[in-house]
């Protein structure tokens, strides 16, 4: 239907557009009360840049297009990534931004979702307490979902990627551990995976992994020789192979990472649940582990500032490992859902991404945080809410098959 | 009212699908010279014969423009993103067969694995300050596969042919394509990972869950199965 839009059946002219646009003036108001600049970053961004900092679901699903003179473009994805790299050539710090505009995606045939949706969102950076403003981002986000007319009911979750941070500083061993567990912290399989593989149960090297290792010991003109019987091809070169193999050696000679820690790593990461209680688990946990300790006095003073602003923070649901499958959050981390409209993504969501602002700013970082409202879901959830009053029905007509059994990915989080 | 038959239009496996037909005594006719995609089913009624490309095949089946196709696997798990929905794989035809798999360089000594080949995207990115590119056609698979293996930092490159050229050419480092005997690879210095494997794909008579089924149809379809001795209806209407 030409009149639909993202979750809202005719937004686009007449009645239903004329709320929506009261809906994101309301919200635009609140963010500018909260003293956020306008913002509006290009819609058409230069894709090389961009997309080097999403992760590869985001990049997948860019509508990519080119143009003669500015070569390949994208359609924004998001808001932050373009805002933080109109801050960092622009802005003068410390700064707040407020903007409202349209994102899109590419989705799968079969998809319900949507191509095009709003976001209305706000971002701070540069503050000088950070942990001030995690909560004052959380909380204007809440108030964005909850102080309109009708708000439906919100339920909130929170999770701290400084904790995984702070549990991979305590693996020994080569920095190079620690980094690779760093990439792919967003990716909780393959991190499993990668810390199992530091352990006891790492795999015997077969033959081949063998004759390599062998090659390395014997020293660099034999090791020069065993790449050397195949011709070499590509850009990566001789001596980009040779320090690789002269690592495999290195760390296939390492003592193992004690089980004991695994666990310790492991059991951390599976804390879920209100966030008195999980902060009470974390702090059993830094006894062993007390690298872990700074981001858990971080987390108790969130709560405090949390509680400051009238947020219910002992009971506010925690989890560990939630904000895992965005890439560019490495903080605090947040969204709200609709539990009367399952069908929905999150209303709203946000948290803490630092590092992006030093992958944009040159070796420049800032601290940052920020988090968007969907508009649109916002509406829509609203009417689920009055549909469920009147006809008591579990979900609205015409939700997508099997969608309302199934919450949405948690990429849509900030998305 | 006829079922509409989508085949490959040339090549090896328009030969080889219609010696597979005619084995089940349905003959396909070139309705004029070799080079004219046009052509007639004989031996049962109401089939009508639709000649093209085997990559346009599935697109067809998922629109319900096609009842039935032949198409290797690989092409229908490509280019339908859900295809289970709108696609019956009814018969592996046992020609046609392709490996999707995942190549580099023989000389990287040091990878064997997915898992190596991530850590090496990691090395690469930091060394050569973009990401380590995978040249492919099958981008929706490749991709698919590579975040279940958890790799970071690489970019899919498109390339629609001699893929197994690119890194030679230093246009990518590494390539997710099909081989069957592995000839071409090691022609251009390539290895397979050890857990590089894809998917394994065949030629398939496949039935479209898209296209109109109304009863005349379905009898007709029941004929035909009776021909070639495969089921297609049964699968047809488990449409949800």
């Amino acid at each position: 239907m030409a009149a639909s839009r993202a979750y809202l059946p005719g937004g686009r002219l007449g009645a239903g557009l004329a709320e929506l646009a009261a809906e994101t003036a309301r919200i635009n108001a609140l963010f500018a009360a909260a003293g956020a600049v306008a913002v509006e970053p290009e819609t058409l961004q230069p894709a090389d840049i961009m997309l080097e900092l999403y992760g590869e679901d985001i990049r997948a699903r860019a509508f990519v297009t080119h143009d003669p003179v500015a070569g390949d473009l994208v359609l924004r994805p998001d808001f932050t990534a373009p805002v933080v790299r109109l801050h960092m050539a622009h802005g003068a710090t410390p700064a707040r931004y407020a903007y409202c505009g349209p994102v899109w995606r590419r989705q799968e045939p079969g998809s319900s979702r949507p191509t095009e949706y709003l976001q209305a969102g706000v971002e701070i950076l540069g503050a000088e307490d950070p942990i001030e403003a995690d909560a004052e981002a959380f909380d204007l986000i809440r108030r964005a979902l909850g102080e309109g007319p009708d708000a439906p009911e919100l339920s909130a979750l929170t999770g701290d990627l400084a904790v995984a941070l702070a549990m991979i500083d305590t693996v020994e061993g080569p920095e190079r551990r620690r980094a690779a567990l760093r990439r792919h912290i967003w990716r909780p399989a393959r991190f499993r995976a990668l810390l199992e593989s530091f352990g006891p149960a790492r795999p015997e090297p077969g033959p081949e992994r063998r004759a390599l290792l062998e090659a390395v010991r014997a020293g660099d003109e034999p090791l020069r020789r065993h790449i050397r019987r195949h011709k070499l091809v590509g850009l990566r070169g001789l001596d980009e192979i040779m320090q690789r193999a002269r690592q495999l050696a290195e760390d296939a000679a390492l003592p193992p990472l004690d089980p004991g820690r695994i666990a310790l790593i492991e059991r951390a990461l599976a804390v879920r649940g209100p966030s008195a209680r999980s902060l009470a688990e974390l702090r059993d946990i830094a006894a062993e582990a007390p690298a872990l300790t700074p981001a858990l006095d971080r987390m108790e003073a969130r709560l405090e500032a949390l509680a400051r602003r009238g947020v219910d923070a002992a009971a506010l649901p925690f989890d560990a490992s939630f904000g895992r499958a965005l890439e560019y959050y490495d903080g605090f981390v947040f969204e709200f859902r609709a539990p009367a409209a399952p069908h929905l993504p999150p209303l709203g969501g946000g948290g803490r991404y630092d590092a992006l602002t030093r992958r944009l700013g040159g070796g420049r970082t800032l601290p940052a945080v920020g988090g968007v409202v969907r508009p649109e879901a916002l509406i829509a959830a609203r009417r689920a809410a009055c549909d469920d009053e009147g006809a008591g029905e579990a979900g609205p007509p015409g939700a997508p098959e099997g969608a309302a059994s199934r919450p949405a990915p948690a990429e849509e989080t900030r998305a | 009212m006829t079922i509409r038959l989508g085949l490959p239009s040339k090549g090896r496996l328009r030969d080889k699908t219609a010696a597979w037909f005619a084995e089940r005594g349905v003959t396909i006719e070139n309705a004029g010279a070799e080079r004219e995609y046009a052509g007639r089913v004989r031996g049962v009624e109401g089939v009508e014969l639709v000649l093209l490309s085997a990559a346009e095949i599935p697109r067809e089946l998922a629109a319900g423009r096609l009842h039935l196709g032949v198409t290797g696997e690989d092409l229908v798990q490509e280019k339908i993103p859900d295809w289970r929905r709108v696609v019956t794989l009814a018969a592996p035809l046992g020609f046609g067969h392709a490996d999707l798999i995942v190549a580099v360089p023989a000389a990287w000594v040091d990878v064997e694995t997915m898992s190596d080949l991530d850590a090496v995207a990691a090395d690469f990115r930091a060394r050569h300050g973009f990401s380590l590119r995978v040249a492919t056609k099958y981008h929706l698979l490749a991709r698919r596969f590579f975040a279940r293996h958890g790799v970071a930092d690489y970019r899919l490159v498109d390339s629609q042919g001699a893929t197994e050229g690119v890194a030679k050419n230093r246009t990518a480092e590494a390539i997710v394509d099909i081989t069957s005997s592995g000839e071409t690879l090691r022609a251009n210095h390539l290895k397979i990972l050890a857990d590089g494997l894809i998917l394994r794909s065949q030629a398939n008579l496949c039935v479209s869950r898209a296209a109109p089924w109304d009863a005349p149809r379905r009898a007709l379809a029941e004929r035909l199965e009776g021909a070639l001795g495969v089921r297609l209806l049964e699968k047809a209407s488990a449409t949800p």
